[in-house]
């Protein structure tokens, strides 16, 4: 038997449609949050990557213990360590970072800082297994027209190893724009964190968090688009038959993207 | 550009000498020398696992040697020698060496992301550093000399086994080599996409090109090679003219392979 129900309809379509401006402004702010973390996570991935695949053996050392703290831990708990608790330590006290009209605040220097280390680890283990995957008579190819490895890696192994890492990094960025909503724990007003704060004075909690939800769906579903563009971009010179096969790695990749 | 031993040249383009190699506890090459003058072309045959295709690999040091010495245009190959011992030089060296020494591969090893005339520019762009401008012409002459001028946007999946390795062959000359290595050049194709590989090849070595040819096609062979080398368990067993190794093999082991392959 239901008890009263208690969902206020207007309310609720208030907040999807017309919220007020802090509602947008939490929203900019998942946003660019994860872009700039999914970004350096990228970069800074690659480089473990190709620290993995060295030929010198503290290198290959030093990424495989990356990938195995930042893996192995909650990013809930490295949030919490590298803002609360380094601070706590009196190690760094986060003051404001001033950039011209920007200032970055203290607990978005942590989250952006956490979020970018953490998922460079993913990343770094999808560029490895992308780079990998390539035949070694590519390599053997670009050497013999006189390129260094470097040359090599970076015109003829990285462009390919590209397309194979276009599914699991829209996979990566879907977790990430979901993952953005852990930084309310730090006090940041992205999108959850506000919806948090408009509940606090409100107690709609069902109808703020269910707009919540759908905005997080919007975002996510706009990225696959993307997504599905960039992906048919990079494949151009393939035959039907591999873009089948592609296509089976994706639905395989989006069940193994849990955590 | 520094050279440690230019005096040793004595005419050759190529001097393999005594070369060893082992992967492992598996001695691949044990002990072989050829020497190639400019302008020869040399095919080597021989049952798999004789070594031929290591011994190309290790001509421009896509493998390392254990011991001997590879001199290619009077330049000791991926090493310098140190106090009668050779040390491996360095990657900028080695790649620079290798400018001048093209290769073929069975598997054509095409970089399937680029076009046919990207590919034969990737050299000249990537490594030589010209200007796409000035090389683009001279790309597109070369594919159209290995028949290809109406496949330069094409990419490798578009292409046939044998156009692919027309492809190939363009992409090593672009770099105007004066040596080409072939590694089986026609094992991975189709019997019909064979002869238009052959007679690129063919007009290669009519044109003076110095050739070191793993192939097992005897009429070409026969046609273009000046010497043929036959090579088992990592040693040479008998090497002469094409005619004669063919028709007249001195050696048990020549004769026997020759009988399995006809």
């Amino acid at each position: 038997m239901l008890g009263n129900i208690d969902f206020d309809g207007a309310f609720f379509l208030r907040y999807l449609i017309d919220p007020p401006s802090i509602v947008w402004k939490g929203l900019g702010l998942t946003i660019v949050i994860a872009i700039v973390a999914q970004t350096f996570g990228v970069l800074i991935g690659l480089l473990v990557a190709l620290a993995r695949l060295s030929r010198f053996w503290i290198l290959r050392q030093w990424a495989m213990f990356y990938v195995w703290i930042w893996r192995g831990t909650p990013i809930l708990v490295q949030l919490l360590i590298i803002y609360t608790g380094v601070a706590a330590a009196g190690f760094y006290k986060y003051p404001d970072i001033v950039i011209g009209p920007l200032t970055i605040t203290g607990p978005m220097q942590a989250a952006l800082i956490t979020l970018s280390l953490n998922e460079a680890a993913y990343m770094a283990e999808i560029f490895r297994a992308a780079i990998s995957s390539i035949d070694k008579g590519q390599s053997d190819a670009a050497r013999a027209i006189g390129m260094r490895s470097l040359t090599a890696m970076r015109c003829i192994i990285l462009p390919q190893a590209a397309r194979i890492v276009m599914p699991p990094l829209g996979n990566e960025f879907t977790l990430m724009i979901k993952g953005t909503s852990l930084l309310s724990v730090i006090g940041i007003r992205e999108l959850f964190g506000t919806m948090q704060n408009i509940n606090a004075a409100t107690f709609r909690t069902f109808e703020l968090f269910l707009v919540a939800a759908i905005w997080y769906l919007i975002l996510t579903t706009l990225m696959s688009l993307v997504q599905r563009r960039l992906e048919r971009h990079f494949s151009k010179h393939e035959l039907p038959a591999e873009k089948t096969f592609k296509a089976e790695y994706k639905e395989r990749s989006l069940l193994s993207g849990q955590r | 550009m520094m050279d440690a031993a230019p005096a040793k040249s004595n005419g050759s383009l190529v001097r393999i000498l005594d070369v060893h190699k082992s992967f492992g506890d598996l001695k691949v090459l044990r002990g072989v020398t050829i020497q190639v003058p400019r302008g020869e072309v040399v095919c080597v045959i021989g049952p798999s696992g004789s070594g031929k295709t290591t011994l190309v690999r290790c001509i421009n040091h896509l493998e390392k040697i254990d011991s001997g010495r590879i001199y290619v245009n009077g330049r000791l190959v991926g090493y310098r020698e140190v106090g009668g011992r050779i040390v491996e030089e360095r990657e900028s060296v080695v790649a620079e060496q290798r400018q001048n020494i093209g290769m073929v591969f069975q598997r054509f090893n095409l970089f399937p992301h680029l076009s046919a005339l990207d590919n034969v520019m990737v050299g000249p762009r990537r490594v030589l550093k010209r200007p796409r401008a000035e090389i683009e012409p001279e790309a597109k002459a070369l594919l159209e000399r290995v028949g290809l001028g109406d496949k330069l946007a094409s990419y490798p999946s578009q292409l046939s086994g044998g156009q692919q390795q027309r492809v190939a062959i363009a992409r090593a000359f672009a770099m105007q080599p004066t040596l080409m290595l072939f590694d089986e050049p026609t094992s991975a194709l189709d019997p019909e996409t064979v002869g238009e590989v052959l007679d690129v090849m063919k007009t290669l070595a009519k044109g003076g090109m110095t050739m070191i040819v793993v192939t097992h096609e005897m009429g070409f062979a026969r046609e273009v090679a000046d010497r043929v080398v036959m090579m088992d368990e990592g040693v040479i067993v008998e090497e002469g003219r094409a005619e004669d190794l063919f028709l007249r093999p001195r050696e048990e082991r020549t004769k026997a392979f020759l009988k399995a392959i006809r």
